[in-house]
C-alpha cells in the first residue's frame, strides 16, 4: 500500500462526521467472521463426543420367548442396556389393568404399554428413570416393591406390574422400547 | 512482576538471570520477606498442605497412567496389575486413592477456616470465589478418577451422576448422550473421562496460581480478622511461616501415611473390587465419602414442587434434587455477598459462631445420611439438615447482618498478641 493511498483513506474517514466509518464496518465484519469461524471450529470439538457412527449402527435384537414360563422374566441386552421381558401371570395383568390412571404420576394404561392380544408379554428397558440403576424384580427371589413389580434400591422407586412408577423419586414409567412380534413367540427389539 | 526497583543480587549467575527475568526477586518478594500477620494459628497450614497434596496427586497420577489401560475390557485388570506386578505399583495407587481423600480433608478444613475467620469478606471476595472454583474442579476430577478402575462403584456411581443431567428440561437427554458418547456408560465414556481426568488437575494448578496471586494482592487474613497496621503486626514469611507450614505438612503426611500403609482401603468401598457389570446394580450405591453431604442433599428432595392439590408440577422431584445439590455449592460462591456484617472473625461474632458450628455439625449429619440407604428416618433427617444448610446462608446470615451486635475489636494484632501473653 503506497503512502498516497493511506492519506486518501484517512481523508475519506474524516468525511464521515458521525463517527461511522468504513473502517468500523471492516472491524465489525472481521470480528463477525472470526466469531463464526471460532464457533464452527468449536462445534466439531463438542460434537465428537456424541455417539460415533459405529455406536449408532446398532443392530436390533431378536428374542425367542418360548422358553419363558408364566411368572418368569429374562433380561436381554440391547444397545448396551438391559431389557426386561416378563411373562406376566393373570394376577399381575389384572392388577395392572385395575389401576385408576388418573392416580398415576406418569399416566398410561396397561394397554398403552403392551401389544394388543399379547398382554402377557411386558417388554421394557430395565433402567430406572430416576438416575439409571437397574431395578430389582426380575428374579422370583428379588424384592418387588409395594406394587408387585420392580423396586429400585438406589433411591427407593417402586414400579407396578406394568412397570409404571408408583412411589419414590423416579419421574417416569420404565420405558417401552420399539419392538414387534415376528412370530407369536419371537420379538424383534429396535 | 515488574523489575522496577530490583535490588542487585550478589551471585553473578543469579544476577544475570534476574536482570533478564526477575524470578529470584519475585520469590524473595512473595515468599521471602512477604509480610504475614504474626498471629496465625495452625488452621493457616492447610493451604500449603493442599498444595502439597495437589503435587502428590499429579506425580502419582502421571506414573499410574504409564501402566493404566483405558478400555472397558482392560481397565480393571490393569489396575490389579498395578497392584500386584508393577514395581511399587500398590504403593503408588494407594497414595493416589488415599491422597484424593486427604486432599479433600485439607481443602474442607481450609474452607472451614475461611468461613470461621471471615476470610471471604471484602477485599478477599475474588480470592474466595477462585477457591470455590478449585473445589468444584477437584470434585469433577475426583469423580472422573473414581470411574477409571472400572469397578462396580465406578460404573454405577458414574451412571447415577451423569444421569443427573437428564433432569434438565428439554435438553437433558441429549446432554447425557453427549457425555456418554453412546446409550449407556461404556468404552467412549471411560476414554473421555481419562482424558479429562488427566487435564483437570492442570486446570486446578492454573486456578491455584490465580488464587495465590489474589492472596498476594490483598495479603492474608488472620484469626483476629483485623488488617495488619504496620511492621509490628507482621513477620516475614521466611523463615517463620515456611517453617510452620513445613511442620504442619509433616504432621499431616504422617497421618496420611498411616492410612495409606495401614488402612489403605478404609476410606474406599469393597464393591469397587468387583469388575463393572452393566446388568447388576449394587444394592447400595454410595459415592466417595467426600461427596456424601451433597449426595444426601440430592436425595433429600423426594417430592415434586407445584401447586398443592393439583397435578401441576413446576419442579419434579428429580430436577429439584439436582438443583438443590448444585445450589448448595452455589451458596459458597455467593457467600461473600450474603454476609455483610462488618466484623470478619467469628471470635468477635458469638451469634455467627454458634450458627456456623451448627452448620458444621449439620454437614456431618448430611454426610452420614448420604451414606445410608434412602429410607426410614434417614429421609426426613436429610430433609431437615438440607433445610438448615440453605437457611444458614439465605436466612441466618442475612438476619445477622442487621441484628448481630458489632463488638469492639482489638486496636492491633500486636496489641492483642501482647495482651494475651500477659494475661
Ligand atoms: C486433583 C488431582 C487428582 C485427584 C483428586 C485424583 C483422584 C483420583 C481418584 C479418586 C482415583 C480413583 C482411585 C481408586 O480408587 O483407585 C483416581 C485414579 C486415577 N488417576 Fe487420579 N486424581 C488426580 C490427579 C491425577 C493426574 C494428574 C493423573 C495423571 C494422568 C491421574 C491419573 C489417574 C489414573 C491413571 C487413575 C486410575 C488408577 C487407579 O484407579 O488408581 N490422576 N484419581
Ligand atoms: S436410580 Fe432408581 S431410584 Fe434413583
Amino acid at each position: 500500500m503506497s503512502a498516497d493511498t493511506t492519506v486518501d483513506n484517512s481523508a475519506t474517514d474524516d468525511n464521515h462526521g458521525d463517527g461511522e466509518t468504513r473502517r468500523d464496518f471492516l472491524y465489525l465484519t472481521a470480528a463477525a467472521f472470526g466469531a463464526v469461524g471460532a464457533a464452527s471450529f468449536a462445534w466439531p470439538l463438542v460434537d465428537q463426543m456424541n455417539p460415533a457412527a459405529d455406536t449408532l449402527a446398532l443392530s436390533s435384537t431378536e428374542v425367542d420367548l418360548s422358553p419363558i414360563e408364566e411368572g418368569q422374566a429374562i433380561t436381554v441386552v440391547w444397545r448396551g442396556k438391559p431389557v426386561f421381558i416378563r411373562h406376566r401371570t393373570a394376577k399381575e395383568i389384572e392388577e395392572a389393568q385395575a389401576v385408576d390412571v388418573a392416580d398415576l404420576r406418569d399416566p398410561e394404561t396397561d394397554g398403552d404399554r403392551v401389544h394388543e392380544g399379547q398382554e402377557k408379554w411386558l417388554v421394557m428397558v430395565g433402567i430406572c428413570t430416576h438416575l439409571g440403576c437397574v431395578p430389582l424384580g426380575q428374579k422370583n427371589t428379588d424384592v418387588k416393591g409395594e406394587y408387585d413389580g420392580w423396586f429400585c434400591p438406589c433411591h427407593g422407586s417402586h414400579y407396578d406390574s406394568s412397570g409404571r412408577i408408583r412411589k419414590g423419586p423416579a419421574p417416569k414409567n420404565l420405558g417401552v422400547p420399539e419392538y414387534s412380534f415376528v412370530t407369536d413367540t419371537t420379538i424383534k427389539i429396535g | 512482576m515488574s523489575s522496577g526497583n530490583r535490588e542487585k543480587l550478589n551471585n553473578p549467575m543469579m544476577e544475570w538471570v534476574d536482570s533478564r527475568l526477575p524470578i529470584f526477586s519475585l520469590l524473595q518478594k512473595e515468599y521471602g520477606v512477604f509480610p504475614t500477620p504474626k498471629n496465625f494459628n495452625y488452621l493457616w497450614n492447610f493451604g500449603a498442605i493442599a498444595m502439597v497434596m495437589l503435587v502428590m496427586m499429579i506425580v502419582t497420577g502421571i506414573v499410574l497412567a504409564m501402566s493404566y489401560a483405558t478400555t472397558t475390557a482392560e481397565a480393571f485388570n490393569s489396575v490389579e496389575r498395578i497392584m500386584r506386578d508393577v514395581n511399587h505399583g500398590w504403593m503408588l495407587r494407594y497414595i493416589h486413592a488415599n491422597g484424593s481423600s486427604f486432599f479433600f480433608i485439607a481443602v474442607y478444613i481450609h474452607i472451614f477456616r475461611g468461613m470461621y475467620y471471615g476470610s471471604y469478606k471484602q477485599p478477599r471476595e475474588l480470592l474466595w470465589i477462585l477457591g470455590v472454583l478449585i473445589f468444584l474442579l477437584m470434585m469433577a476430577t475426583a469423580f472422573m478418577g473414581y470411574v477409571l478402575p472400572w469397578g462396580q462403584m465406578s460404573f454405577w456411581g458414574a451412571t447415577v451422576i451423569t444421569n443427573l443431567f437428564s433432569a434438565i428440561p428439554l435438553v437433558g437427554d441429549s446432554i447425557v448422550t453427549l457425555l456418554w458418547g453412546g446409550f449407556s456408560i461404556d468404552n467412549p465414556t471411560l476414554n473421555r473421562f481419562f482424558s479429562l481426568h488427566y487435564l483437570f488437575p492442570f486446570l486446578i494448578v492454573a486456578v491455584v496460581f490465580l488464587h495465590v496471586w489474589a492472596l498476594h494482592v490483598t495479603g492474608s487474613n488472620n484469626p483476629l480478622g483485623i488488617e495488619p497496621k504496620g511492621k509490628q503486626d507482621t513477620l516475614p514469611f521466611h523463615p517463620y511461616y515456611t517453617m510452620k507450614d513445613s511442620f504442619g505438612v509433616v504432621v499431616f503426611l504422617v497421618i496420611f501415611a498411616g492410612f495409606t500403609f495401614f488402612a489403605p482401603n478404609y476410606l474406599g468401598h469393597p464393591d469397587n473390587y468387583i469388575p463393572a457389570d452393566p446388568l447388576v446394580t449394587p444394592t447400595h450405591i454410595v459415592p466417595e465419602w467426600y461427596f456424601l453431604p451433597f449426595y444426601a442433599i440430592l436425595r433429600a428432595i423426594t417430592f415434586d414442587i407445584g401447586i398443592p392439590l393439583t397435578s401441576i408440577v413446576f419442579i419434579p422431584a428429580k430436577l429439584g434434587g439436582v438443583l438443590m445439590m448444585f445450589g448448595s455449592i452455589a451458596m459458597l460462591f455467593i457467600l461473600p455477598f450474603l454476609d455483610k456484617h462488618p466484623v470478619r472473625s467469628a471470635c468477635f461474632r458469638p451469634w455467627y459462631k454458634m450458627a456456623l458450628i451448627i452448620f458444621v455439625v449439620d454437614v456431618f449429619i448430611l454426610g452420614i445420611c448420604g451414606g445410608k440407604p434412602a429410607e426410614g428416618l434417614w429421609v426426613p433427617l436429610a430433609q431437615f439438615c438440607t433445610a438448615y444448610y440453605f437457611a444458614f446462608f439465605l436466612v441466618i446470615i442475612p438476619f445477622l447482618n442487621k441484628k448481630e451486635p458489632v463488638l469492639a475489636l482489638p486496636n492491633s494484632i500486636n496489641e492483642a498478641v501482647l495482651n494475651k501473653k500477659v494475661a
